[in-house]
C-alpha cells in the first residue's frame, strides 16, 4: 500500500512529512542515503563493526603478544607503537573494538526496550499510567546517571552482562520521553481513531498503527544512545569499574593512565583510542541526528537565513 | 496564584526525589545479593573482623528495620564511617565538596559563554561555511571522552601549568599574599575546568543552535524582518530570547552530566574534589564514603535543578501553567 500512495513527484503538502507517512520504514534508509552527513556517518559504524568482526584475521599480532619493549614509539613496523606490555597499539585497537561495540549496541537494545515501552504505554493510554510512568521517568531523569552507574557497578562486580545491563537500565529515560510525545500526537490522528472505532484492540493498534509511526524516531534515539552507551562504557572502564578480562577502549584509554604512558610521553598509546572512541560517536551523532532533523518539519522554515528567505519547505528540504 | 502552586508543585517534586535517591541508595547498597562486607576485599580480615563490621552497620537486622535506621540515621546527618580512615563520612567529603565547586563553576561559564555565542552565530549563519564550521567543531568537542580530553591537555601542558593537586605544597613556605594563593589555585584549576568546559562547550552550542533555527522559522520572526528590523536586533532581542527557555531546560539536564565530569577530570588530575573522593572511594572498595559521595552529588543535581525550574518561571511564567 505504501508503495503505491509515494508515486514520484507526488507534490509536497507544506509542513507535511510526505516521507513518514507514505513510506513508512523507509525514511531512515532515505535519510541515510539523501543526506551526505549521515551516509558519511552511517559508513564510519559500518566500517568500525566490520573491522571489530575481522579482528582476529587481520589485526597484525595477537592481542596479549609481546612483540617489543614497553612504550615502543611508532615505526613502520607497529604504525601506532606498543603499550606498556609491549603489545601493538593497532592490534589493540582492533580487538578493542568488539567489546566497545558490543557493549554500545547491547545496552542500547536494552534502553530502547525499556525506554520504548515505557514511551508507547504512557503516550498511548495516557491518564494515571501516563502520570505513573512520567514521574518515575523524571526521577531518573534528575539523578545523575555516572554515580548511579558507578555504585551499581562497584557492588554488582564488573562482568560485561553487567555492564551492559547498568547502562541499560541508566540511559532509557530520554527515549521514553521522546517516544511518548510522539505517540501522544500519533494517536489523536485519524486513523487511529478510525481503527479505535472499528474495534480494533489496543495490542492491534500499537503495534499495527503507532509503532510504525514511532520506528524512525526509535532508531534514531538508539542510535545515539548507543554513542552514549560506549561513553558510558569508557567512563566506567576508566574508574576501574570495567571487565578486567576483556580489551575495549574505554580500558585502553585507562590502562594508559594507570601505567604512566603520560610521565613518558607515549602519546600513541593514549590518543588512539580516544580518537577511535570519538569517530565512532561522531559517526552515531551524524545519523541518529539527521533522522531526527528529518522529521522534524519545524526545522524546515527558516526567516532569517543568509542564502535565502525561507517561508515554506521546498521540496528539496524535505528529504 | 498559578506562581504560588507551580512552586509547590515543583518544591514536591524535589523533595520526593531526594527521597527516591536515598531510598535507590539503601537499596543498592544493602538488597543487593550479598552485602558491603561480603564484597569488601581485604586479604587481612578475619571473619570475626567481618561479623563486627556488619553489626557496626546494622546488617545483622532485617532489611526493613535496617531501612529505617538508615534513615533516621541520614536525618542526623550520619552518614556512617569511612572503611579506610574511620573517619565520618560526610567530614571526608564537605571539603572536597568545596574545593569541586569553583572549578566546576569556571567550566560551566566558559561553556555557556561560548557555547550561546557560537551556537547563535551557526544557527543565524545556517548553511554557511561558517555554520558549517562551528558545527563540526562542537560535535567534534561532544564526541570527545572527557577523561580522554584531560589526558590530551596534560600531555600538551604539561610543563606550562600545574597538572595536579589544588595548590602548590611550596608555596606556603614563602609566605604568600592572599593574591598569591589565589593565582595559585586558579592555575591549578585551568586545566580541569577547561577540560569540563570544552566538551560541554560542544553540547551547549549543538543545542542552542537547533533552538534557535527553530525560532528563526517562527511567524514572529517574520513579522520582525517585515517591520524592517535590523537582523542584529532580530536575533539577540526577538529569536535569542524565546529561545532560551529550551536552552535552559537543556542545560539543567546536562547538570548530571557535569558530576560525571567532575568525577573523570578530577581522576585524572588529581584534583582533590568529590570527584575525586568517588574514585578513591571506588578504587578502594570504600562503600560508606561510595554511598555518601553518591548521596551528595544526587542531592547536589536535584537542588540544581530545582533552582532552575523557580528560573524557568522568571524566564517564562507559561511553564505554570
Amino acid at each position: 500500500m505504501s508503495q503505491a500512495v509515494s508515486a514520484p513527484g507526488a507534490p509536497a503538502e507544506p509542513g507535511d512529512l510526505p516521507e513518514t507517512r507514505r513510506r513508512r520504514g523507509g525514511v531512515v534508509w532515505a535519510v541515510l542515503r539523501s543526506r551526505p552527513q549521515a551516509t558519511l556517518g552511517g559508513a564510519v559504524i559500518v566500517v568500525t563493526i566490520l573491522i571489530a568482526l575481522l579482528a582476529p584475521y587481520i589485526a597484525p599480532y595477537g592481542p596479549r603478544e609481546k612483540v617489543g619493549p614497553p612504550f615502543a614509539p611508532p615505526s613502520s613496523e607497529f604504525w601506532l607503537g606498543l603499550d606498556d606490555g609491549g603489545v601493538d597499539m593497532v592490534t589493540l585497537l582492533m580487538y578493542g573494538a568488539r567489546v566497545s561495540l558490543i557493549v554500545g549496541f547491547a545496552a542500547a537494545a536494552v534502553a530502547m526496550l525499556i525506554g520504548g515501552t515505557v514511551g508507547i504505554l504512557a503516550g498511548y493510554f495516557g491518564g494515571k499510567t501516563d502520570i505513573t510512568l512520567m514521574r518515575i521517568t523524571d526521577y531518573f531523569l534528575v539523578i545523575p546517571d555516572v554515580p548511579l552507574m558507578i555504585a551499581i557497578a562497584a557492588i554488582w562486580g564488573r562482568s560485561l552482562t553487567n555492564i551492559i545491563i547498568i547502562i541499560g537500565i541508566i540511559y532509557w529515560t530520554g527515549t521514553a520521553r521522546i517516544i511518548r510525545a510522539q505517540v501522544k500526537s500519533v494517536r489523536e490522528r485519524v486513523y487511529v481513531r478510525r481503527a479505535q472505532a472499528l474495534g480494533a484492540t489496543d495490542r492491534r493498534i500499537i503495534f499495527r498503527h503507532v509503532l510504525p509511526q514511532v520506528a524512525p524516531l526509535l532508531v534514531a534515539n538508539t542510535v545515539l544512545t548507543v554513542a552514549i552507551a560506549i561513553f558510558a562504557e569508557t567512563a566506567l572502564a576508566f574508574l576501574g569499574l570495567g571487565d578486567p578480562s576483556l580489551i575495549s577502549w574505554g580500558r585502553l584509554i585507562e590502562n594508559a593512565f594507570v601505567s604512566n604512558a603520560i610521565t613518558v610521553d607515549a602519546w600513541w598509546a593514549i590518543a588512539p583510542p580516544g580518537i577511535a572512541v570519538a569517530i565512532v560517536i561522531l559517526g552515531c551523532t551524524m545519523v541518529g541526528t539527521s533522522i531526527e532533523d528529518a522529521l522534524n518539519p519545524r526545522l524546515r522554515v527558516g526567516h532569517l537565513s543568509v542564502r535565502r528567505f525561507r517561508l515554506r519547505p521546498t521540496p528539496k528540504d524535505a528529504a | 496564584m498559578r506562581g504560588a502552586d507551580y512552586f509547590l508543585k515543583r518544591t514536591v517534586f524535589a523533595l520526593v526525589t531526594v527521597f527516591v535517591a536515598i531510598t535507590l541508595n539503601f537499596i543498592i547498597f544493602r538488597a543487593a545479593p550479598g552485602d558491603a562486607v561480603t564484597g569488601l576485599r581485604c586479604q587481612f580480615c578475619t571473619i570475626e573482623f567481618k561479623d563486627q563490621l556488619r553489626e557496626e552497620l546494622g546488617l545483622d537486622k532485617s532489611k526493613w528495620e535496617q531501612y529505617v535506621i538508615y534513615l533516621e540515621s541520614l536525618a542526623q546527618g550520619d552518614m556512617g564511617r569511612s572503611f579506610v580512615t574511620r573517619e565520618p563520612v560526610l567530614d571526608e567529603l564537605i571539603d572536597p565538596l568545596l574545593n569541586t565547586l569553583p572549578m566546576i563553576a569556571l567550566g560551566t561559564a566558559f561553556s555557556i559563554v561560548f557555547g550561546i555565542l557560537s551556537g547563535v552565530v551557526a544557527a543565524w549563519r545556517r548553511g554557511t561555511f561558517l555554520d558549517w564550521g562551528n558545527l563540526s567543531f562542537s560535535l567534534l568537542f561532544y564526541s570527545l571522552p572527557t577523561q580522554w580530553l584531560g589526558l590530551m591537555l596534560l600531555i600538551v601542558f604539561a610543563g606550562t601549568l600545574p597538572a595536579s593537586g589544588i595548590s602548590d605544597p611550596f608555596l606556603e613556605f614563602t609566605d604568600p599574599s592572599w593574591w598569591d594563593t589565589f593565582v595559585d589555585r586558579l592555575e591549578h584549576m585551568i586545566l580541569p575546568a577547561a577540560t569540563i568546559g570544552i566538551v560541554l562547550y560542544g553540547e551547549y552550542a549543538l543545542i542552542v543552535r537547533s533552538s534557535l533555527m527553530e525560532t528563526l522559522g517562527e511567524d514572529f520572526v517574520l513579522t520582525a524582518r517585515a517591520k524592517g528590523l535590523r537582523n542584529w536586533a532580530i536575533v539577540w532581542k526577538h529569536a535569542f530570547r524565546s529561545a532560551l527557555l529550551p536552552v535552559a531546560t537543556l542545560i539543567a539536564l546536562s547538570l548530571g552530566y557535569l558530576v560525571a565530569g567532575a568525577i573523570l577530570v578530577e581522576a585524572v588530575f588529581s584534583y582533590p574534589g568529590i570527584g575525586l573522593a568517588t574514585y578513591d572511594a571506588v578504587t578502594e572498595r570504600d562503600y560508606p564514603v561510595l554511598q555518601g559521595a553518591f548521596l551528595i552529588l544526587t542531592l547536589s543535581v536535584v537542588f540544581a535543578n530545582y533552582m532552575a525550574d523557580l528560573l524557568y518561571f522568571k524566564l517564562d511564567p507559561r511553564v505554570a501553567e
